[in-house]
C-alpha cells in the first residue's frame, strides 16, 4: 500500500487572501506530491510502507540506514504537509477555546504570549523548516521549530525538539514566496487568520490520549 | 567599518530569460541587502567588529555567522553569473575538471545531482582545497567554503528564493538556466588564484 496525496479539505482559493490559491495549488500538487512520491520510492522494497506515515517517521531508528534520510525528509514532508492542510481552513482565525485555551494559558502564559513565541520561532528559523506547537514528552504544551522537514515526533536527537505536533507552520520559502516574497513576518501574521482552532483542539485531545 | 551591499555586476534585466529582473530585485535588493543590514546590526560591540568579512565567517557562530556568510556567498554568486556566460571553461580549469570528474559533462551532471539533492536551503559549491584538489560540495543554509579555509571556485544558490519566482518548484529547470549564465572567466580566475605554486 502506497502513501497517497490527501485531498485538501477546502478549495485552493479558500484561504484567500491570507494564502493565495496559486501558492496552495503548487504547494499541494507539486511540493506535497513530490514528498509522497519520494517516500513511496524510499520504502518500495520494505514492509515499512504499511505503517501510517506518522508512525513511520516517529521511529526512524527502525528504518534501515540506507533509506533513513530519504524517509526522514520525504516521510517528514508528507506528514508535515498533511497536518498543515488540516490545521487551516476558511473561517479560521480567532482564538482557541476549552481545554486547549486553558492549557495555553497555564503552560504558555496565555494566547498572546503563545502567539509571540510561535511567531518568533517561525521568523527565526534560518533556512527551511517549520514552527510548531506540540505536546512534549511530559505532556506539556511547548513551542519550537525544526529544520527542513523534521518533526517533533522524530525525537530530540533528530529534530532538536521532541513531542507530538498539534499545530505547524511551514516556513519553507515555497510556502509564501509567490505572495510575500522575502516578507516572512507578513505571512506569519496572515497565518493566524486561517488557523482552524477546532482542528488544533482535536489534535490536542488526541495527543493527550 | 560598515559592510556594504555591492552593486550587481550586471543590469537587473541582464540575465533574462534565465533569471528574471524581478527575481534579482528581490534577491539582491531585499535578501542580500537584509543580510548586510543584519550583519551591521549584529557586529557593534562584538570582538569581530572591524574584522574582515572572511575573518568574521571563520570565527563567528549562530546568527552572526549566518548573516556574514550569506553576505559573502551572495556577492560571490553574482560574480559567478554573467549575461555573456555559459558554455565551457578553457585553460587549466578544463583540464582539472576533466581529470577530476572524467569530462566537463560529467562534472556538470555531478554538480546538478548535488544541487538537486541538497534538501532544504543552501548552496552547491565547486571548491579547491589546500592540496589543489577540486570537489563539489553541497552546503546547507549559509554554508560556505570560507569557513574551512577552502577556495570557492563556483557556487549555485539553491535557496528557493533564488528561483521560485521564475521556476516555482522546478529546481532542475533553474539549474539549466544557471549553466547558461556561468561566468567561466571569473571561475577560472579563482582557480588560478588558488593553484598551488
Amino acid at each position: 500500500m502506497a502513501y497517497t496525496l490527501p485531498d485538501l479539505p477546502y478549495a485552493y482559493d479558500a484561504l484567500e487572501p491570507s494564502i493565495d490559491a496559486r501558492t496552495m495549488e503548487i504547494h499541494h500538487t507539486k511540493h506535497h506530491q513530490t514528498y509522497v512520491d519520494k517516500v513511496n520510492a524510499a520504502v518500495a522494497d520494505s514492509p515499512l510502507g504499511e505503517k501510517p506515515v506518522d508512525a513511520l517517521i516517529s521511529d526512524l531508528g527502525a528504518v534501515p540506514e540506507a533509506i533513513r534520510t530519504a524517509v526522514r525528509n520525504n516521510g517528514g514532508g508528507h506528514a508535515n504537509h498533511s497536518l498543515f492542510w488540516t490545521v487551516m481552513g476558511p473561517g479560521g482565525g480567532g482564538q482557541p477555546t476549552g481545554a486547549l485555551a486553558s492549557a495555553i494559558d497555564a503552560e504558555l502564559g496565555g494566547f498572546e504570549a503563545f502567539k509571540d513565541a510561535f511567531g518568533n520561532a517561525a521568523a527565526t528559523r534560518f533556512g527551511s523548516g517549520w514552527a510548531w506547537l506540540y505536546l512534549d514528552s511530559s505532556g506539556k504544551l511547548a513551542v519550537g521549530s525544526t529544520a527542513n522537514q523534521d518533526s517533533p515526533c522524530m525525537g530530540a536527537s533528530i529534530a532538536g525538539i521532541a513531542g507530538t505536533p498539534i499545530l505547524g507552520l511551514d516556513v519553507w520559502e515555497h510556502a509564501y514566496y509567490l505572495k510575500y516574497q522575502n516578507r516572512r513576518p507578513e505571512y506569519i501574521s496572515a497565518f493566524w487568520n486561517v488557523v482552524d482552532w477546532n482542528a488544533v483542539a482535536e489534535r490536542f485531545a488526541q495527543a493527550q490520549g | 567599518m560598515k559592510h556594504e551591499l555591492p552593486e550587481l555586476p550586471f543590469a537587473e534585466t541582464a540575465l533574462e530569460p534565465h533569471i528574471s529582473a524581478e527575481t534579482l530585485q528581490y534577491h539582491h535588493g531585499k535578501h542580500h541587502a537584509k543580510y548586510v543590514a543584519t550583519l551591521n546590526e549584529l557586529l557593534p560591540g562584538t570582538e569581530l567588529e572591524g574584522e574582515s568579512l572572511e575573518e568574521i565567517i571563520r570565527r563567528a557562530s549562530g546568527k552572526l555567522f549566518n548573516n556574514a556568510a550569506q553576505v559573502w556567498n551572495h556577492t560571490f554568486y553574482w560574480n559567478c553569473l554573467s549575461p555573456r556566460g555559459g558554455g565551457q571553461p578553457d585553460g587549466p580549469l578544463t583540464a582539472v575538471l576533466e581529470q577530476q570528474f572524467g569530462s566537463f559533462d560529467q562534472f556538470q551532471q555531478q554538480f546538478n545531482e548535488a544541487a538537486k539533492g541538497l534538501f532544504g536551503s543552501g548552496w552547491t559549491w565547486l571548491v579547491q582545497d589546500a592540496s589543489g584538489k577540486v570537489s563539489i560540495q553541497p552546503m546547507s543554509n549559509a554554508g560556505t567554503p570560507i569557513r574551512q579555509g577552502d577556495t570557492p571556485l563556483l557556487t549555485c544558490d539553491v535557496w528557493e528564493h533564488a528561483y521560485y519566482i521564475d521556476y516555482r518548484n522546478a529546481r532542475p529547470k533553474y539549474l539549466t538556466g544557471f549553466w547558461n549564465l556561468v561566468n567561466w572567466d571569473f571561475v577560472a580566475q579563482q582557480y588560478q588564484a588558488a593553484a598551488p605554486v
